[in-house]
């Protein structure tokens, strides 16, 4: 049976595509079939993240609409064998999405998918909603700052009454919290909320920590998902996310201050 | 939840038990004239008897060969002379039948209390349920109250088993408690009970208030009592707060 993960936040600019490409392209490379879909339909990102923005030609609401196949819509990804995107529209607004035509596309991807990530838009309005709706597990993906935690908290209400689990009584969906752009640096001086504090006050189970990294940001200008920069950092914090994920016991890393080399602290080494 | 909702719960009703003295004619003879006159005779006596008066009709006299009647003239007679009937006592099966046709309630045979009175299935009708007990009943919560919710214990006790994140809101007529941490508000006896209290295991709260008397985090995180244990009661329109 498919699995409906959506990448959720509240707020916006966390990491949630960042978090989406990663997280998708890794179930991928494990061998499970895995379609990432767009929620933000009108600001659409996750072509560009995943470098396959030349490629769109019919999007999500092409095929609510019925102007497309899914088969057409979906972008087969050129590196890994198991990816596909399904992307958002960048000509219309969140209104172009309805209940039953979401729930017809996610109904069509179980078919021939083991992992549908849905890529939510920020903010708790009817994009992010439908994005969570149908969702069997959630990751929740915070900064390390009080106004992050706070909606990330409105998030968790809502996955907790207003899905659709909830709605019918089922069992609740599973709720996974992720930590991007974590500096210890700056939470040993008191600038951040550290890991303990997060979990603290949200309470739910931490799936990882991904430091804040340069690694990031070029992967992200580049088109490629930073989990394929195994040499990185946040790569390497991300493929730990999808081991956990998976129900691998895998214990945290990134959390204490890396010690510089002698040379890096020469030439002030910013990998 | 909406204001609208919070309404909605407020209880329209109170079930409660009486007792109450009431007539009862007990018929002996099956003779609606004879009855007549009778009654007549005795309004005439006597003219400001009945007025409109609460009646019972016991049935549970007569003897079980007399052949039927008709309960509806019976009604007709005893509203002639001021007599209103409220319900039937018998244990016949026809005279059970007619009442249920005239959807007129039917009380046991007087003295007969626990023999029970056999009706068709389908004329049965489910016992009244006795009133609830006067306490309400507690709302308990056995997970993480978020950030934008609101939960609201009418006529009780409301009992949170997790954490209450900030910016979610606690309302209760009754007590309100966390065994968690409190982070968001608590506003215990809502509607005024000022006995009503709130107790946390780690006091973090944003705004605390019963009886509508509030403390918010302002004023709170400067006693030695914020991050700890508490029990928040009111006294002389001011909130005390004491460790547990």
């Amino acid at each position: 049976m498919a699995k409906i993960l959506v990448v959720t936040s509240g707020k916006g600019g966390v990491g949630k595509t960042t978090t989406s490409a990663a997280i998708g392209t890794g179930l991928a490379m494990r061998g499970y079939k895995t379609v990432i879909v767009d929620f933000d339909v009108g600001l659409r990102n996750l072509d560009l993240i995943m470098g396959c923005e030349r490629r769109v030609v019919y999007d999500f609401v092409n095929v609510i609409n019925g102007e497309a196949s899914l088969n057409q819509a979906l972008i087969k990804d050129k590196r890994i064998e198991n990816l596909s995107i399904l992307a958002a529209s960048q000509t219309r607004d969140k209104d172009a999405l309805t209940t039953e035509g979401v729930e017809k596309v996610l109904d069509e991807l179980r078919q021939n998918f083991d992992y549908i990530v849905c890529d939510s838009p920020a903010g708790i309005e009817k994009g992010a909603y439908l994005a969570m709706y149908f969702a069997d597990e959630a990751i929740v993906v915070t900064n390390p700052e009080v106004s992050s935690v706070r909606d990330s908290d409105r998030m968790l209400g809502l996955l907790a009454s207003k899905s659709r689990r909830a709605e019918k009584g089922e069992e609740s969906v599973k709720e996974h919290l992720l930590l991007t752009r974590y500096n210890p640096e700056r939470v040993i001086k008191g600038e951040m909320l550290s890991v303990t504090d997060v979990e603290e006050i949200l309470a739910i189970r931490l799936l990882g920590v991904i430091p804040e990294s340069q690694a990031v940001l070029k992967a992200s200008n580049q088109g490629i998902p930073v989990i394929l920069d195994d040499i990185s950092d946040a790569g390497q914090a991300y493929s730990d996310a999808v081991d956990r994920l998976l129900g691998k016991d895998v214990a945290h890393r990134f959390l204490e201050v890396q010690k510089k080399g002698l040379l890096q602290r020469f030439f002030g080494g910013r990998e | 939840m909406s204001q609208a909702d919070l309404l909605d719960q407020d209880p329209v009703f109170q079930l409660k038990g009486s007792m109450l003295a009431v007539t009862i004619l007990e018929l002996v003879h099956n003779d609606l004239e004879r009855l007549d006159r009778q009654l007549a005779e005795k309004v005439a006596q006597a003219p400001g008897l009945f007025q409109n008066t609460p009646l019972v009709l016991g049935l549970d006299k007569l003897p079980a060969v007399e052949t039927a009647f008709d309960l509806t003239e019976l009604m007709a007679v005893c509203r002639r002379h001021g007599l209103r009937t409220l319900a039937v006592r018998t244990a016949r099966e026809q005279d059970v039948a007619a009442a249920n046709a005239l959807d007129l309630p039917i009380l046991p045979p007087s003295g007969a209390r626990e023999r029970a009175i056999e009706l068709a299935p389908a004329q049965s009708k489910p016992a009244a349920k006795p009133p609830e007990p006067a306490r309400a009943t507690s709302k308990i919560i056995r997970t993480p109250v978020r950030g934008g919710q609101q939960i609201y214990a009418a006529g009780g006790d409301l009992i949170v088993l997790a954490p209450v994140s900030a910016g979610a809101e606690l309302l209760a007529d009754g007590n309100i408690h966390v065994y968690g941490p409190l982070r968001g508000r608590a506003l215990a006896g809502v509607k005024g009970d000022s006995a009503a209290a709130v107790f946390c295991q780690s006091l973090n709260a944003e705004l605390v208030s019963i009886a509508g008397v509030y403390k918010v985090a302002e004023d709170l995180r400067r006693l030695p009592h914020w991050g700890k244990s508490v029990h928040v009661s009111l006294s002389d329109e001011m909130l005390n707060i004491h460790l547990l």
